[in-house]
């Protein structure tokens, strides 16, 4: 029976593991250092913040292993021997694979700053990071303030964790606004007042100069670039993104760049050794994505594929629609298709703008500038349908369309209030159209007749 | 495993993380004090004033609840307000929650079992705490307060200052607050009240002389399982058009109203809107609901256990009705056997129809357990119809009916159900014990426009969704395989959406093509890949 031994048990790896047996009855090990269980890497804040305990954000009872006949084990692979087709474990025991899959993830990225290795300075991936942080920051007597560096999807939402327990929050951020590397202006400028709203001493145009240390080895204080100026603290969160956790293989045949490098199919540059989700870089990037997708969903979908080539029904990793999601403090945020920033996008891609006078409610449609055919769409404290926008996207349809049938996306709970006609009204304004706003109708949105 | 976040401690105040302002305080100080005039007066503490000293009690309580919620909520921004939810004591299943517990499970044995400690009085004028409400009791319906009225005040009293902090809670949330206003509403006009006011048209000729049962209009058998018995009936008979009226009211609400209105809206029309058991639980008991066991073994119980009491309250219901009805056709057109046969048939067709129509979406053991009580009853039945001998389910209807009053109605619902709200979570009536709410539940999972839908591909299997299910549904096993939410047992409470922070479920009604699907790949993957595997 063939042997397929996945390192990492996070969605990538356990999606793949839970494909290939649903496919196969091949022989399953999920290989672990970080913990005994798959849990939710998005979810570890909630467990800071108390709405869940730790074993709530794991998917699967622990039950679900054995019955579905997977092998978990709990170690490090020091080594991977791709010559003998061998892990070692812990610089110990050994462990032999017909197949091996890379499913190792990420870690927050360093930039080199004086004491970043200070005790209380940290990241926030791993449930070690967690653990540290119930150290480090267990409440404001402990922690009397906190500085986070690197204003990206973690950094807001360690602010968010800490500000749970009354700490107070610096945050610097390189941006001049809040993720506008990402989000369009409009956009990043309500998340900066929203942040500003939390009470999180929010630091646009920062840089960190250097960690300063007190006689035991600890934080002190930061210093900030260009001002001097020095900012007491008890922690310092790291979280100017991630990079690929591919250290390990450094001394193996497996090509890296960043991180491991595969083609379309996942595969790297040895015969049966592939590797997926956050470590995973492709050759080329594919279409707008970039060539390292450190993002939950692509993990679970290089997982879907995988598991078929795995189980003979070989498959290139072909994504569909670019969707994301995210929680900004109290504001939600989807996005659909492709929506870039000012400073990304090209000049043929033209942006409509609306947001709602007093709440915290925004959307920006991106569309093409001569075909007026939809590419995407951000959405700020509004849900939205993601079949529905999948289908827009499949039928290239025009941004008047869109409009048109804006109610059909809405997925906000029922009784909510709509803004389907102010948004196409400012929408004709804007654009000197007269488009009226259709009624929401179930054939269309569920496609029956 | 578990790593432990914080140390448990005994302090109400709780400890850092999570600490209650000083005001905070001050509030629970204030309905501590409406209590404790409650609690002095059932030991006989005779107030001079019992109107002043009531008003005074019920305002203290109210106002403590209120200003502890206000200074909860008014400072924060709109939004999901669960931080420290599992850090404190009181709803985390630590020492506080079990000391509420057990008050509540105290208090409701002495309710159902004992309630001269309450000063109920069988001969003279009332004593106690029960006395203190005399005034109120005599204001609305004329006769004096029972331990059913003090009961019913501070049940509506907790619905009304709980549905308050609910309202600011989701103050985000028009679901959440509409849903909450409606039960609001229902509590304070149709279980208190109304009946109250009805009472007062006793011996009316309105009524023809008649007196009406007590009849809280929202209650629909099998929850009032009470409704057809012997005395009400004749109550009702005996209340001229009125009368007569509310007693086919009684039996439409269960054949006609129920199923057209869970089949538009499923079945949180009910559960969530308007009955007074999940009123109680989405209000007071919000605090509590992440308490409910969320795995497999506990919905294997839940659905022995919900459908037993289903297949109990229809026997002895029927052995109730049949105990009393004669066997002259000549004076009355339903006879012990034409109801038998009623019976037998009525059964006979739902069990048909599911077994015909709608057997593949039933579990192995759903069928099984269908099948082995509906041919136990069948066998009982037929037995007693063509023996004629003995009870016709083996026990006197008496003894049946006693059974169940005491094991269902005031055991399950009342000592279980809520008092054990901080240690099992606030649905464990509704969930385990409430045969209306499986009957809704079965015709919302068999014919039902409503289904929470899954958005896509965009669940991170976060887990907030399971956490906050009251009703103990794992929705994140069905989110995170882009599957539907389609589950007997689901009130509509709305949580799960509200906490979800990918804006992935919606509660919605649609139609029932589609509406209970599985992806193996999910959406957002290559499109030949998801067509290839969700083949079906």
């Amino acid at each position: 029976m063939e042997n397929i031994v996945i390192i990492g048990n996070g969605i990538a790896g356990v999606t793949a593991a839970r494909h290939i047996r649903k496919l196969s009855d091949k022989r399953i090990i999920i290989i672990s250092a970080e913990t005994d269980h798959f849990f939710s890497r998005t979810a570890l804040m909630y467990v800071y913040m108390g709405h869940m305990k730790f074993e709530h954000i794991q998917p699967y009872e622990d039950w679900f292993w054995e019955k579905n006949r997977i092998e978990l084990v709990r170690g490090y692979v020091t080594q991977v021997n791709t010559e003998e087709k061998k892990l070692i474990l812990d610089n110990v025991s050994s462990l032999h694979y017909d197949k091996l899959i890379i499913a190792t993830g990420s870690k927050p990225n360093k930039f080199g700053w004086p004491g970043q290795d200070l005790h209380g300075v940290q990241g926030l991936y791993s449930k070690q990071d967690l653990d540290l942080l119930e150290v480090n920051a267990p409440n404001k007597e402990v922690c009397e303030r906190a500085v986070i560096v690197g204003g990206g999807l973690i950094g807001i939402e360690l602010a968010e964790m800490l500000r749970s327990r009354d700490i107070p929050v610096t945050f610097l951020v390189r941006e001049t606004s809040f993720w506008n590397g990402v989000l369009p202006e409009g956009e990043s400028q309500m998340i900066n007042e929203h942040i500003l709203e939390h009470h999180i001493d929010l630091r646009l145009g920062t840089n960190l100069k250097e960690i300063v240390s007190d006689e035991n080895g600890r934080v002190k204080s930061v210093i900030i670039a260009d001002t001097n100026e020095e900012i007491p603290c008890n922690l310092v969160g790291l979280t100017a993104g991630v990079t690929p956790n591919v250290d390990f293989l450094k001394d193996s045949c497996i090509k890296l760049g960043r991180g491991v490098k595969v083609n379309r199919f996942l595969e790297t540059n040895i015969k049966d050794i592939y590797a997926i989700g956050d470590c995973a870089e492709q050759h080329e990037a594919i279409g707008n994505r970039r060539p390292i997708e450190a993002v939950w969903y692509t993990g679970r979908m290089m997982g879907e594929t995988l598991a078929q080539t795995i189980c003979g029904n070989r498959i290139a990793y072909n994504p569909g629609h670019w969707f994301n999601s995210a929680k900004f403090l109290d504001i939600e945020y989807q996005t659909y298709g492709w929506v870039f920033s000012e400073r990304r996008k090209e000049t043929h891609e033209m942006h409509f703008h609306w947001r709602h006078p007093e709440e915290k409610i925004c959307i920006t449609i991106a569309f093409h500038q001569d075909s007026k055919q939809f590419l995407g769409i951000n959405t700020f404290g509004i849900r939205m349908r993601h079949e529905v926008f999948d289908r827009w996207l499949k039928e290239e349809r025009t941004v008047d369309f869109v409009l048109e049938h804006l109610a059909d996306a809405n997925f906000d709970p029922e009784f909510y209030k709509k803004y389907e006609p102010d948004i196409v009204s400012k929408y004709n304004i804007d654009f000197g159209t007269s488009i009226k706003p259709k009624k929401k109708s179930l054939k269309r949105i569920f496609q029956f007749n | 495993m578990n790593y432990k976040t914080h140390s448990q401690s005994m302090a109400l105040t709780g400890q850092p993380p999570k600490n209650i302002t000083r005001n905070q305080k001050f509030a629970t100080l204030v309905g501590m004090f409406g209590l404790a005039v409650m609690l002095l007066a059932a030991f006989n503490v005779s107030f001079p004033n019992k109107t002043l000293w009531l008003t005074i009690s019920l305002s203290a309580l109210f106002t403590g609840i209120l200003w502890f919620s206000w200074e909860a909520y008014s400072q924060k921004l709109p939004g999901i307000k669960n931080d420290g939810v599992w850090f404190k004591s009181i709803s985390s299943q630590g020492l506080w929650g079990w000391i509420a517990g057990i008050a509540l499970t105290g208090f409701y044995i002495i309710l159902y079992f004992y309630p001269e400690y309450l000063g109920l009085a069988s001969k003279g004028s009332n004593k106690g705490v029960i006395a203190l409400f005399d005034p109120l009791s005599k204001a609305l319906s004329g006769n004096p307060a029972s331990q059913w009225f003090v009961y019913g005040t501070l049940y509506t009293v907790a619905i009304l200052a709980f549905g308050v902090k609910f309202l600011w809670k989701y103050r985000h949330n028009r679901y959440e607050r509409l849903r909450t206003l409606s039960v609001m509403f229902f509590q304070t006009a149709f279980a208190f009240i109304i009946p109250e006011l009805m009472a007062r048209l006793n011996g009316d000729k309105l009524l023809n002389g008649g007196s009406l049962p007590y009849y809280d209009l929202k209650n629909v058998w099998p929850l009032n399982y009470y409704n057809f018995e012997g005395y009400r009936i004749k109550g009702f008979l005996s209340s001229g058009d009125i009368g007569f009226a509310l007693l086919i009211f009684g039996i439409l609400s269960i054949f006609v109203i129920t199923p057209i209105l869970t089949y538009k809206y499923g079945k949180r029309w009910y559960c969530s809107w308007v009955c007074g058991c999940g009123g109680l639980a989405e209000t007071a008991g919000d605090s509590f609901r992440q308490l409910s066991d969320k795995s497999v073994k506990a919905w294997r119980i839940e659905r022995w256990v919900v459908h037993s009491v289903v297949v109990f309250v229809t026997l002895m219901t029927t052995a109730v009705i049949y105990s009393y009805l004669g066997t002259d056709t000549s004076k009355y057109w339903l006879t012990k056997s034409t109801f038998l046969i009623g019976v037998a048939s009525l059964l006979t067709l739902v069990f048909g129809w599911v077994m015909l129509f709608k057997r593949e979406q039933l579990q192995k053991d759903a069928q099984y357990g269908a099948i082995g009580y509906f041919v136990i009853i069948m066998a009982l039945i037929g037995f007693h119809f063509f023996s004629g001998e003995g009870y016709v389910f083996l026990f006197k209807s008496e003894t049946l009916r006693k059974s169940y009053s005491f094991l269902i109605g005031s055991i399950f619902s009342g000592v279980i159900g809520t008092g054990f709200y901080p240690i099992f979570g606030n649905r464990v009536w509704c969930r385990f014990g409430c045969p209306m709410a499986a009957m809704l539940g079965f015709q919302q999972r068999l014919f039902s426009r409503f289904r929470i839908t899954t958005n896509g591909g965009q669940c991170i299997s976060c887990g907030s969704c399971s956490t906050y299910c009251e009703m103990g549904i794992d929705v994140r096993a069905y989110a995170q395989k882009g599957e539907n939410i389609v589950r007997s047992s689901c009130v509509g409470c709305g949580i799960c959406s509200a906490v979800c922070p990918r804006g992935v479920l919606k509660l919605e009604n649609g139609p029932q093509k589609g509406r209970i699907d599985s992806n193996q790949v999910l959406l957002g993957n290559d499109v030949d890949l998801m067509d290839l595997v969700n083949q079906k």
